[in-house]
């Protein structure tokens, strides 16, 4: 009789290529995502080295960090140079590297162009049980349909380019259960918002996180997608939840899945990789879900969270010295006093978007808040940005576009935009954002840019008010 | 990759926590196609303050940084290793690291020191004013204050900086293994690759 293993262990052991005596184990990746911006210098160091990319057919490029996600056609249907020169430069880089080296390639104006993290799970390449690896932290996303997915640096781009594989140590194992019903008006982001209040910024570090409980079973597909996503700003470098009836679902008859025989295959594979009862997780937290609220942060840690109910928080009110340091000086930067009701804080941006929360059930929901209403007059600038052309062709097909456009919001081309300040839309210093993306930070949406994260049903509440709001009084 | 053994010096008395990679390098640096030149972006929010750290004639320059608990959490850029390699540092002293972060950080010669808060707490009241001294072979910080911490190591992160190693040259050495795991898959789940 094998020993019980998690989830996590069962995809770690079918990828174990060779293991080194230190205990450092060279992986096998199975699906390579590719975007513009960390993977110039890799391509660079191949180059150089006169090296090639061992397996062009699991690697699939796609451009979304810099693009501007303003019309990328003219009238006559001819491409729109970008403005600025170095963004220019990057995804003229990958528009090379990728037909160079065999990759597939889904060009900025594609119709399936979008997040990469949407266009995995969305084109099916992302499958369950598969090591899915990305320039990029959110990478974690992936583990949304039982993919052991995780963000690299540029060298290890460069690494699984030429090898297919990477050099890593086993991760510990944490179980977040989040058991119970939600409640109204709380989302899949309400839940990793709450549980990254819970566990702190660092409290998975080390730890591949499991999703499990009757609260994450309950979730569609595009809400595993949304908790799993910020696994990383919990500390964790993956994120997983079980694959189950509700991912073949979803992943069944997308492009790259398998097909007929090859799906039954898998399917019975995916069942097998379930974490086994009596397994054993080195540390495990319970959450009730009837605990969590709408929720929204107050400071520049994805950490800093309170329920939209509740009040920005005094420094002294942390037990951790370094805590208390932290806290004032995110206030600082917020603008915000402690004490202050968070739905009496005012809201000059609003972003719905990222890969946090750019599929369809998020505009769904955005929109219906917003339908029938009209942004406030104080709301300067409010976009919605879908994740993909196709999650763009689907909004527009179900009229959720002409919503969001009629209430004053604008409408815009797919790509990871005011996420995180890298491409023209930005969020002024000085001023708040209502936001649907991952982080927080100093400067993520701009320099002295003031972020919320918020739920897209949140985001819209705070665009039709002008001010952070509880979506459950919009909702009654 | 330069190797990596003594590093004595100056140590930026930095301490504090949460240091996202955002901070360490905003977004709008990452548009460049090229490893160099990023030290002009590092802590650039920080740095626009003319009393900084990292520009005072004191700390210029400085080849190791003292931080606190969880940092370089956040972004996946490597950009942030080659900002901080840029700006000189070949050492970070902190509690704690996010996972991705160390890892860069020793793909690009700068070994990341795990001490506990008590350690740092001592070393930062010592960076106030004199040097401190890091020893990657025998895993100690110590300074002239009779001060002497040892950190762990793992030892294949400690072999690849000590001798300045390309992972990629190590990798290329299990070639067979990596086709005979590529055959066996391919065997076993030939619905793995790819459909389209």
């Amino acid at each position: 009789m094998t020993r019980p293993r998690t989830l996590y262990e069962k995809i770690w052991d079918a990828h174990v290529v060779e293991q080194r005596p230190d205990g450092t184990c060279l992986i096998f990746i199975d699906r390579h995502l590719v975007h513009e911006v960390t993977s110039p210098q890799a391509f660079a160091g191949l180059r150089a080295s006169g090296r090639t990319v061992r397996r062009p057919d699991l690697t699939l490029a796609v451009p979304d960090h810099n693009l501007p996600t303003t019309a990328r056609l003219d009238a006559a249907g001819n491409r729109l140079p970008i403005a600025d020169p170095e963004s220019a430069a990057q995804l003229a880089a990958l528009e090379k590297n990728a037909p160079e080296y065999g990759i597939r390639y889904i060009d900025a104006v594609a119709p399936e162009q979008g997040i990469v993290h949407v266009v995995g799970p969305e084109q099916g390449f992302s499958l369950p049980g598969t090591t899915i690896v990305c320039g990029d932290s959110h990478t974690a996303c992936h583990g949304g349909i039982g993919a052991l997915a995780f963000g690299i640096g540029t060298s290890e781009v460069e690494h699984v380019l030429a090898t297919q594989t990477l050099l890593l140590q086993p991760a510990r194992t944490m179980e977040v259960r989040v058991e119970g019903e939600v409640g109204p008006g709380v989302t899949a982001k309400d839940i990793i918002l709450h549980i990254t209040g819970v566990i702190g910024a660092a409290g998975g570090t080390g730890h591949v996180i499991e999703y499990t409980g009757s609260a994450i079973r309950a979730l569609s597909v595009e809400g595993r997608l949304t908790v799993s996503n910020m696994a990383i700003e919990g500390g964790a470098r993956a994120g997983l939840i079980a694959p189950d009836d509700v991912t073949f679902e979803y992943l069944e008859g997308r492009p790259y899945a398998p097909k007929g025989a090859d799906w039954e295959a898998a399917v019975a594979y995916w069942k097998s990789l379930a974490t086994d009862p009596g397994a054993a997780y080195d540390k495990t937290v319970v959450i009730d879900a009837a605990d969590i609220a709408p929720s929204v942060t107050w400071g520049t840690s994805p950490e800093d969270v309170v329920p939209i109910t509740g009040v920005v928080p005094a420094p002294g009110s942390f037990a951790d010295p370094s805590k208390q340091t932290a806290a004032a000086k995110s206030l600082a930067y917020m603008g915000l006093e402690p004490g202050t009701r968070m739905q009496d804080v005012p809201i000059e941006n609003i972003f719905i978007g990222s890969c946090t929360n750019s599929r369809i059930e998020d505009l769904r929901a955005a929109a219906a808040v917003i339908k029938g209403r009209h942004k406030a007059d104080n709301v300067k600038w409010a976009i919605v940005v879908p994740g993909s052309g196709l999650v763009k062709a689907q909004a527009e097909a179900e009229g959720l576009d002409r919503i969001f456009t009629d209430a004053g919001l604008e409408w815009r081309e797919p790509g990871c935009s005011a996420c995180l300040a890298m491409n023209p839309d930005k969020v002024p210093a000085g001023e708040r954002c209502a936001s649907t993306s991952n982080r927080n930070f100093v400067g993520r949406q701009g320099p002295g840019a003031r972020t919320h994260l918020v739920s897209p049903a949140m985001a819209a509440a705070a665009a039709v008010t002008g001010k952070l709001t509880d979506v459950r009084e919009l909702l009654a | 990759m330069t190797p990596l053994d003594k590093v004595e010096g100056r140590a930026i008395p930095f301490g504090l926590k949460n240091v996202d990679t955002d901070v360490i390098i905003p977004a709008h640096w990452l548009k460049t196609t090229t490893r160099e030149g990023m030290g002009r972006g590092a802590f650039e929010a920080i740095r626009k303050d003319p009393d900084n750290l990292f520009d005072s004639a004191e700390y210029k320059g400085a080849p190791i940084l003292i931080a606190g608990d969880n940092f370089g959490c956040g972004s996946s850029r490597e950009h942030a290793a080659w900002a901080l390699g840029d700006l000189g540092i070949r050492v970070v002293i902190a509690p704690s690291y996010s996972d991705i972060f160390s890892g860069n950080a020793v793909k690009n010669g700068i070994l990341p020191v795990v001490l506990p808060q008590t350690a740092i707490d001592r070393l930062m009241e010592v960076a106030a004013t004199d040097p401190v001294f890091v020893d990657l072979e025998h895993q100690t910080v110590t300074t002239q204050f009779q001060d002497r911490f040892t950190f762990e190591i793992d030892p294949f992160r400690k072999m690849c900086l000590l001798e300045g190693l390309d992972e990629i040259s190590l990798t290329e050495k299990s070639d067979a293994a990596i086709g005979a795991y590529e055959q066996k898959l391919d065997a076993d789940r030939p619905w793995m690759r790819p459909a389209a």
